[in-house]
């Protein structure tokens, strides 16, 4: 469109009179409940115009892997199977910037999700007196809170995250399907007291609104407790890829439970076991067992794998720790493959269910050296040592097994190995594994194709 | 004695209003749904088979619906694998559905893979354009492909739940 066709500036506010009068009249895209109407030069180029502000264009980091438009069977694996990864070595602070947010495609095989907010219904039903139906104006008039927690894939630096299916040499590799914003909306026991929960309940199932429906039961006792239906990520409306509109956010527990583009809640008395709930146990006496909140984790951002010091001297290393259970105590680490151990700082806040930041200052020698973090939360568990988990399942990747979480979460250590010519190279496995294997196979290698099992499970 | 009730009222009402109002919506937000659009929103299927629809089917009738509408994908034994090629997807093969590795072995409960078929197969589009009956026809197919059923046992809203899956639930 040439310049030209445009009509003459009008003067602002008149503009803006107009704008409001077109956004509010009947049959048009009507902003939702508190969104002030954008003025039209911001809703057309917004990237152009800074009306929606963008990154200055010498700044290049980005989740990985990026998937292809189309994909063919020719493409390696680690396209078909791998969440979109936070790059966790190259941001600061506590709180993931929403772009760069990790997310598991689960709208998979279909394009993601693209839900119009005026249309999307949440419906609370099940062993409820009054089964409930909520748009997304409703939502945001109800009571809000607003938690800072952790997202984390159920698989995160498990068995398809190690070597399997491509070398994982960083962090954001190896560990990036975890991120942590601040998430904002109702809290899901407002919503189940607005209903009335019958006597005997003691399940959630949640579902979905995405092509496949994906769906996913969790204790009511937990849905009581910090659930929220979320409709802000650090302040602004949910990601497309993370569940816009709306969605369940269940800090703590593994990411699967967090239901994206949630249309119904429904309560129950047992898993419902629907779509693709999978895997709950029974007690003798007939009641559910479900999952927990995942074990206390820690990975050393700086420096981490593929990332090159300088040179000798002294650095600030920093990285990350959480844990399901509650606060993060206090973080340990050590510069000497194991031998000593330093308390690290922890930078505030200090949240229940957030990443929290640590930090060290460290004078590097020039020498050959492995760095590993540990952490303790406030229930007093500790982390795994990966030297420990190797003692009990042996050399071998692929039998690794760290805890009782859901899912393959690995939560042992992440050591990585520093080389005299200052490159910093993953420790756990590979041809750096921190101390060597006892066997002398080759481990990069995978020993299977393909993981077992279907598609991924996780919605974070 | 009913002295003593009438010297109670008070403090029963006192006690009892509370909770009344407690138990109310408090917000005035949303609205409430009638049975009927509960049940037209809400299509997940538990164990118990408690909201499976009226519908029959059988192995030998749901070969014909597989013909037409799955084995493009899983082929006729439920074990081909066609590269998906849809943006982007989930797996880079349809899942095996027969045999010891298949997804149906590791299924606690036969209502799942009627909940799963009829909300999102046949995969892309067609999802959900399967009739009751053609779903548990298609769902009575791959539970004899797993030797779970015999090829003329109808599977209906009664027989489907009490299918005894190898899997089972898993008692601790």
């Amino acid at each position: 469109m040439s310049a030209k066709e445009h009509p003459p500036r009008q003067p602002r506010r008149r503009f803006l009179k107009e704008a409001l009068a077109a956004g509010l009249a009947a049959g048009t895209v009507r902003p939702s409940y508190g969104q002030t109407p954008a003025p039209e030069e911001a809703r057309s180029r917004p990237e152009e115009n800074r009306g929606y502000g963008r990154r200055s264009h010498y700044e290049v980091v980005s989740r990985w892997p990026i998937q292809p438009k189309e994909l063919t069977p020719g493409d390696p694996l680690y396209l078909v199977y791998a969440p979109s990864r936070t790059p966790l070595q190259d941001l600061r602070g506590i709180i993931t910037p929403n772009p760069l947010h990790y997310f598991v495609d689960a709208s998979s095989p279909y394009p993601i999700a693209d839900l119009n907010p005026q249309e999307h219904r949440l419906v609370v039903d099940g062993m409820v007196d009054r089964p409930m139906e909520y748009t997304l104006d409703d939502l945001k008039l109800l009571p809000s809170v607003s938690r800072i927690c952790w997202l984390e894939c159920t698989g995160n630096g498990g068995l398809r995250e190690r070597n399997h299916i491509e070398f994982h040499e960083t962090l954001q590799k190896a560990h990036g399907a975890t991120s942590c914003a601040e998430w904002t909306g109702v809290p899901l026991s407002l919503l189940l007291q607005e209903a009335g929960v019958r006597q005997g309940a003691s399940w959630i199932y949640a579902e979905g609104n995405e092509h496949a429906r994906r769906a996913k039961s969790f204790q009511l006792e937990k849905g009581m407790e910090d659930v929220l239906v979320a409709y802000a990520q650090n302040g602004e409306a949910i990601r497309p890829e993370n569940g816009y509109p709306v969605r369940l956010i269940v800090p703590g527990w593994s990411g699967h439970n967090s239901v994206k583009w949630l249309r119904t809640v429904k309560v129950t008395d047992r898993p419902y076991m629907a779509k693709d709930d999978l895997g709950f146990t029974q007690a003798a006496d007939g009641t559910w067992i479900g999952e927990r909140e995942f074990d206390p984790k820690s990975v050393i951002a700086f420096p981490s794998g593929g990332q090159k010091l300088p040179g000798p001297g002294v650095y600030e290393l920093h990285g990350l720790a959480w844990t399901g259970g509650g606060v993060i105590r206090r973080v340990d680490v050590t510069t000497d493959g194991g031998r000593t151990w330093k308390e690290a700082q922890l930078q505030e806040p200090i949240l229940p269910r957030a990443h929290t930041r640590f930090r060290l200052l460290w004078t590097w020698n020039g020498e050959e050296t492995v760095i590993e973090s540990r952490c303790t939360d406030e229930r007093g568990r500790t982390q795994r040592r990966l030297i420990d988990i190797r003692e009990e399942y042996g050399d071998d990747p692929d039998h690794w097994r760290s805890s009782t979480s859901a899912g393959e979460r690995f939560s042992g250590t992440q050591p990585w190995k520093i080389l005299r010519d200052g490159s910093v190279h993953q420790a756990a496995y590979g041809p750096h594994m921190y101390p060597p294997p006892k066997a002398t196979a080759a481990l990069t290698k995978p020993t299977r194709k393909s993981p077992s099992g279907g598609g991924s499970t996780c919605l974070a | 004695m009913p002295r003593l009730v009438l010297l109670l009222l008070p403090l029963l009402v006192m006690t009892c209003l509370p909770a009344a109002i407690a138990q109310g919506p408090a917000y005035q937000r949303g609205r409430t749904l009638s049975s009927e659009a509960v049940q037209a929103w809400d299509t997940a299927v538990g164990p118990e088979g408690k909201e499976l629809p009226p519908g029959r089917g059988t192995a030998r009738e749901g070969a014909q619906v597989w013909a037409r509408r799955c084995s493009a994908c899983h082929g006729m034994d439920g074990k081909y694998q066609w590269p998906r090629r849809a943006h982007p997807p989930s797996a880079g093969k349809a899942p095996l559905l027969a045999g010891e590795l298949g997804v149906v072995a590791k299924r606690q409960f036969a209502t799942t893979l009627w909940d799963y078929i009829n909300r999102a197969m046949p995969l892309g589009e067609q999802a959900g354009t399967l009739t009751p009956s053609e779903v548990y026809a298609v769902t009575a197919y791959v539970l004899h492909l797993n030797g779970i059923i015999g090829e003329d046992d109808g599977m209906d809203a009664n027989t489907l739940p009490q299918v005894p899956m190898p899997a089972g639930p898993r008692k601790n």
